[in-house]
């Protein structure tokens, strides 16, 4: 076949998801959605009217839950620049098919991160004062300049390597209604494909990703600085920073893998998804994983070789006591679940197959969000002066508003893949140019 | 300018909490109620920190009188957000509780827990009587001790008035006036004829987590056996 007619294909094989009509179970998914996002909206006003108090947050535990999705979803959000711009600009082939649900995982997860931090405060009525009265050296402050800069970045990244797209949806699908047929329209922002169109949209996508990549890298660095610039035993370590951007980057990537499987299942990708693909990101998640486990080590061994006393109280809690199950849980989904599919440890069979990476991917992501738990509580329990030292047990309220989180995540991407393709077509079609039998002789 | 600092003594002290009282009417804290206790979110500026020590079979409690250490070098300023917490010009770390937005980083800042959060809207059953003094807290902000600092502006005012300078006896925090032991010194550390300054230096002072760099401005006394 040639390549243009591959190309074709491909092309209405990936609008295919846009036109075809919603199925039951993807209804279904829909309603849970919205019934739990409803859920959590009820014990949010409930939280606003009455106060924190309806938490399980307590002195000296003085965040809990909410503090640890902020930190979960700004990790995943990583995963999209990463894929789509560290990865475009030392020109990897295998991101293609990735990036557009990576970038969307990014744009639709970070409001939630900005979210809970509004959730998470005493008064969410005075969200403006930090930008009214701003105290520079709090690393609060450095979080809202870093955060919102990463979120209007990345959306004007996703949303401009979109444009071609949308001008394709623009021409291609005249049988959609009225009002999808208008948000093309207006959206493709009269993109021609003229060389020179082209050439602007390289020049500027480059150029961000540059500046992107350096925005990765401090945005998570500036989220650990919330802990890490304070005296808490347990916060207060050089490695927490490079531990953060690490441990942000591992659950994104575990995030697109399962966000791709199962769009690849449902819309019947597997043509352009292919198995290598999924091979290759794969071994990319083991090497994440592998970095992980090196920065666990390093934190742990200079604590304990340190010895200090109310780090040291901190460590036990972790290791031995109250906390115990959770860390440890935590170093099985994290470490040694991941490590031993993805590396084919055990084995003569192959592990990694594309259904057993979805499930690591999911236990990657539950050890990460625990992670976040493992760091944050214990050290809020056991504060330096031996007050009675505090328990935290989230509660119905706190459960409730994190699943709203989830939900509402799961909700904009759901409603995004009706609207727009789930494959960078034109990076797609890009490289299938350059991989061209012709050329591919060099490989 | 002077720099207010207080000195605890800690073998004239008979744990007998009459500070912690003081305290409480003074600055219009909530009594708090049993759910809140259990919560372990009753707030108290002033409290006891019991440290429990067990050495060769013999298990020995100290009570120590316990608040805002009003460092020099406060963790707890330089972390908020929007300066509801900062160094006032009294040399008094205070607090603003009309600017807090309740993100709680200071209190997780702080190194030796002593500052605390609203977490619902106060209940005072004592408000017709409360301090007129003393702001009423709201729900959802955080809030310490301020070494009395509505004293020292009542005291200010009055030396004004006069158009004197402020004596030295003027300004007590009300946890100095209730101890029946006298145990608690309050005054200018900076002051050296002062009995807090003279105090401070003592070979029994000692002062908590100095090892951090906060440099806390309250010494307690102990004999070191």
């Amino acid at each position: 076949m040639t390549t243009e007619g591959n190309i074709q294909r491909i092309e209405s094989k990936v609008l295919q998801s846009i036109i075809i009509k919603p199925s039951i179970g993807y209804r279904f998914f829909i309603l849970v959605c919205v019934f739990f996002i409803s859920l959590g909206l009820f014990f949010w006003i409930k939280q606003i009217t009455l106060g924190l108090g309806v938490t399980g947050l307590n002195t000296p535990v003085f965040w809990g839950v909410y503090i640890v999705n902020f930190v979960f979803f700004i990790g995943i959000s990583h995963a999209g620049t990463l894929i789509s711009s560290i990865l475009r600009i030392t020109d990897t082939q295998w991101r293609t098919p990735f990036t557009r649900m990576a970038e969307a995982i990014t744009v639709f997860s970070l409001p939630f991160g900005a979210g809970s931090v509004v959730i998470d405060l005493g008064r969410p009525d005075r969200l403006l004062h930090p930008l009214n009265f701003p105290h520079l050296t709090s690393p609060i402050i450095w979080d809202v300049l870093c955060i919102s800069t990463y979120l209007i970045t990345s959306c004007l990244y996703f949303y401009l390597a979109l444009v071609p797209d949308i001008a394709l949806c623009r021409d291609r699908l005249k049988n959609v209604s009225l009002f999808k047929q208008n948000i093309y329209k207006t959206l493709s922002l009269g993109w021609k494909g003229t060389p020179n169109d082209w050439k602007t949209l390289n020049k500027i996508l480059t150029g961000m990703s540059i500046f992107l990549f350096a925005l990765v890298i401090s945005v998570h660095t500036n989220v650990s600085f919330v802990f890490g610039m304070t005296l808490k035993p347990g916060w207060h370590t050089a490695v927490i920073g490079p531990y953060f951007v690490l441990g942000a980057i591992y659950s994104g990537v575990a995030t697109v893998i399962v966000v791709m499987a199962i769009l690849r299942r449902v819309y019947s990708l597997e043509e352009i998804v292919r198995e290598e693909h999924f091979q290759k990101i794969g071994k990319f998640l083991l090497t994440l994983c592998c970095f992980w486990f090196y920065f666990t080590v390093v934190e742990v061994l200079t604590t304990f070789y340190g010895g200090e006393s109310a780090h040291m109280i901190v460590f036990k809690a972790k290791f031995f006591e109250e906390y115990a199950v959770i860390f440890w849980l935590m170093f099985v989904l994290n470490f040694i679940i991941p490590f031993a599919v993805l590396s084919n440890f055990f084995s003569l069979i192959k592990h990694r197959t594309i259904p057993n990476m979805v499930i690591v991917s999911i236990i990657i992501n539950i050890g990460m969000w625990l992670e976040r738990y493992s760091i944050i509580v214990p050290s809020g329990a056991r504060p330096y002066l031996p007050w009675q030292t505090g328990h935290y047990l989230p509660t119905l309220t706190e459960w409730s508003i994190t699943l709203m989180l989830f939900s509402g995540f799961f909700l904009l991407l759901g409603v995004f893949i009706k609207f727009f393709p789930i494959i960078t077509l034109w990076e797609l079609k890009e490289s299938i140019h350059t991989s061209n039998p012709n050329k591919s002789e060099k490989n | 300018m002077p720099k207010f600092g207080m000195v605890i003594d800690l073998e004239k002290c008979t744990a007998c909490q009459a500070c912690v009282v003081a305290c409480a009417v003074e600055n219009n804290l909530p009594p708090g109620n049993i759910n809140d206790a259990q919560m372990n979110r009753i707030i108290r500026w002033l409290k006891i920190l019991p440290i429990s020590e067990a050495k060769g079979g013999i298990f020995k409690m100290t009570l120590i009188p316990f608040t805002c250490q009003q460092c020099s070098r406060p963790p707890c300023t330089y972390v908020c957000p929007v300066s509801a917490t900062y160094k006032n010009p009294d040399g008094i770390v205070a607090q603003v509780y009309w600017r807090c937005i309740g993100c709680r980083y200071c209190v997780n800042a702080c190194p030796y827990t002593i500052k605390f959060f609203n977490w619902y809207e106060p209940e005072n059953p004592y408000k017709e009587n409360a301090n007129p003094d003393v702001s009423i807290r709201e729900n959802g902000v955080t809030e310490k001790c301020l070494f009395c600092h509505h004293r020292l502006q009542r005291a200010k005012e009055a030396a004004k008035y006069e158009n004197r300078e402020i004596g030295v006896d003027e300004y007590q925090p009300a946890c100095v006036e209730a101890c029946p032991t006298k145990a608690i010194v309050f005054g200018d550390i900076e002051d050296a004829q002062s009995k807090v300054a003279e105090l401070s230096h003592s070979p029994r002072a000692f002062r908590f987590l100095e090892e951090l760099g906060t440099a806390p401005n309250i010494t307690y006394l102990k004999e070191i056996k």
